[in-house]
């Protein structure tokens, strides 16, 4: 019985450190590792139906700035099987491997998904960033 | 029968007659208290009428927001003279006392109009104008009916003539825009573009107003619960449950106007005798080609935030997807849909309920899978977003 109780406790606390770490570490790895991509968002918290840029930040997995990446942006939610309202594109690179990409809406509350596809040196990789709204 | 058993018998008796009052009782009372988590508080104050933001200026239009402009707007809106045949106006169709409908499954000008026509009230909101969003503001939008052969059926010059010449509005064309002349570059068109831009200061003061739902949600966050049940009966508030909840009905009928604005394939049957409607994937084609849109040259501010229009996504994702419509102010606006497919809300629901493939593209809505008695509970709410008539207009 006391075994049963910490394996409950432990997994109580697995389960708190995994909610904190998805409110804070706003930090994405491409699927096969090679990016590391986060973003800040204009509108802070986003809001549906407010059309608005974000700040894209590409590194390599050892953290270097990607400077010279090709980006791509397709939003959508898996669950409805449709994509973003918009055709968010990079509009501008503003240095330090950050990245202006403008056009994001999201038009439904529930779970979006947006994948980012990074080529840098002849390297794609795409990280999918998974959103609650 | 011994005397314990008769005593448990009447026992029964007491509380079952106390059962049968106290549902009575829930019955006719609204739920008390409220049965919302704070969450659902946040949703209900989204769709609050409280929380529509003020109407966003319009760069393109710089008359967008003039009185007087408004005022030639209106006159224009019902005028008959704007058609071929003398007999057609705006408000043919956009009839302030059906919520600015027509009750028809599509609109009746010279001819029938392709689709059913829209209420126009609160539509200042959207970036996309028409069912398949052909049209990016206001003022273009009210151009295209002019031309249509279906519904005015007139031309852009006799229009112009009209505005630009005819006593009654001559002055207030010069004041607002400036002398017509025709030797200039563009003339007519331009000033076609003003005839909309005057219609859509008009338009932009269509505004819905309070209703229930919005006294409720007032209720609910003063923590008023007298003003709570006056303001809803409880079928209204478990439809409302329904509505945020089960029935997934806000993932676009969301926000203080009930619509996210945006396009939907939600599987809606074509009309009889017709071919399955394109929409969205038309429509999207039809607006970045127009000359009257936000990045053109007949736009009053050439650097204008176009982010809409230049960001707007294309595809086959868009075949058969439809613009969602506001649900306030549904009474006296049947049929609905975008070819007034359905004649009663309650249909409109069934076909929700069952979500059954699209014949075009594919249906987003999955079926709910509710009961007649859920669904007609929705229907109970969805009377509750009826509000007095638009206000008296200028």
């Amino acid at each position: 019985m006391p075994g049963k109780l910490i394996r409950f406790s432990i997994l109580l606390l697995l389960l708190q450190v995994s909610v904190l770490a998805a409110d804070t570490e706003r930090e994405w790895s491409s699927r096969r590792g090679v990016y590391k991509i986060s973003f800040e968002a204009e509108l802070d918290p986003i809001e549906i139906n407010k059309i608005h840029a974000w700040v894209l930040s590409v590194r390599t997995s050892s953290g270097a700035p990607v400077t010279t990446a090709e980006i791509s942006v397709l939003g959508g939610m898996p669950l409805h099987d449709h994509g973003m309202p918009t055709r968010p594109r990079v509009t501008e690179y503003l240095g330090e491997g950050r990245y202006r990409l403008e056009g994001m809406r999201f038009h439904m509350n529930g779970r979006w998904e947006v994948s980012v596809t990074v080529k840098a040196d002849g390297i794609v990789d795409t990280a999918v960033i998974a959103l609650d709204l | 029968m011994s005397a314990a058993r008769k005593k448990n018998g009447k026992t029964l008796v007491v509380v079952l007659a106390i059962a049968a009052l106290a549902a009575g009782v829930w019955q006719i009372r609204p739920l008390s208290p409220a049965p919302w988590t704070d969450a659902e508080i946040e949703i209900l104050r989204s769709l609050w009428i409280a929380s529509l933001p003020p109407l966003a200026p319009d760069p393109t239009n710089a008359v967008a927001d003039n009185p007087r402009a408004a005022k030639l707007g209106q006159q224009l809106f019902f005028d008959t003279r704007m058609s071929a045949n003398g007999a057609v106006s705006c408000a043919s169709c956009h009839q302030p006392a059906r919520r600015f409908t027509d009750g028809l499954p599509k609109g009746q000008g010279i001819s029938s109009s392709k689709r059913n026509t829209r209420s126009i009230v609160g539509v200042a909101y959207s970036p996309w104008l028409y069912w398949d969003g052909r049209k990016d503001s206001l003022w273009s939008q009210a151009l295209a009916p002019l031309e249509d052969p279906n519904e005015h059926g007139s031309d852009r010059v006799k229009v112009v003539e009209l505005v630009t010449q005819s006593p009654e509005y001559r002055e207030e064309y010069k004041i607002l825009f400036g002398a017509f002349d025709p030797a200039e570059d563009d003339a007519i068109d331009s000033a076609l573009a003003n005839v909309g831009k005057a219609i859509a200061a008009f338009e932009r003061l269509l505004m819905p107003s309070p209703s229930r739902f919005d006294d409720y949600v007032a209720a609910l966050l003063d923590g008023d619960e007298d003003a709570q049940a006056a303001a809803l009966t409880t079928d209204e508030i478990l439809g409302l449950q329904l509505f945020i909840g089960e029935a997934s009905c806000t993932q676009c009928h969301n926000g203080p106007l009930l619509t996210n604005n945006e396009f939907h394939n939600t599987g809606v049957i074509s009309f009889p005798g017709e071919v399955p409607d394109k929409g969205r994937v038309a429509g999207v084609r039809e607006v970045l080609a127009d000359p009257f849109n936000c990045s053109g040259i007949y736009s009053d501010n050439a650097a204008a935030d176009c982010t809409e229009l230049e960001y707007a996504r294309t595809g086959s994702e868009l075949i058969g997807a439809f613009r969602t419509p506001s649900l306030r102010n549904l009474e006296n606006t049947e049929p609905y849909m975008h070819k007034g497919q359905f004649n009663t809300i309650a249909e409109t629901l069934r076909h929700y309920n069952e979500a059954l493939p699209a014949m075009i593209g594919h249906n987003e809505a999955k079926p709910l899978g509710l009961s007649s008695r859920q669904l007609r509970q929705i229907e109970a709410f969805l009377g509750s977003l009826a509000a007095p008539p638009a206000p008296q207009i200028l």
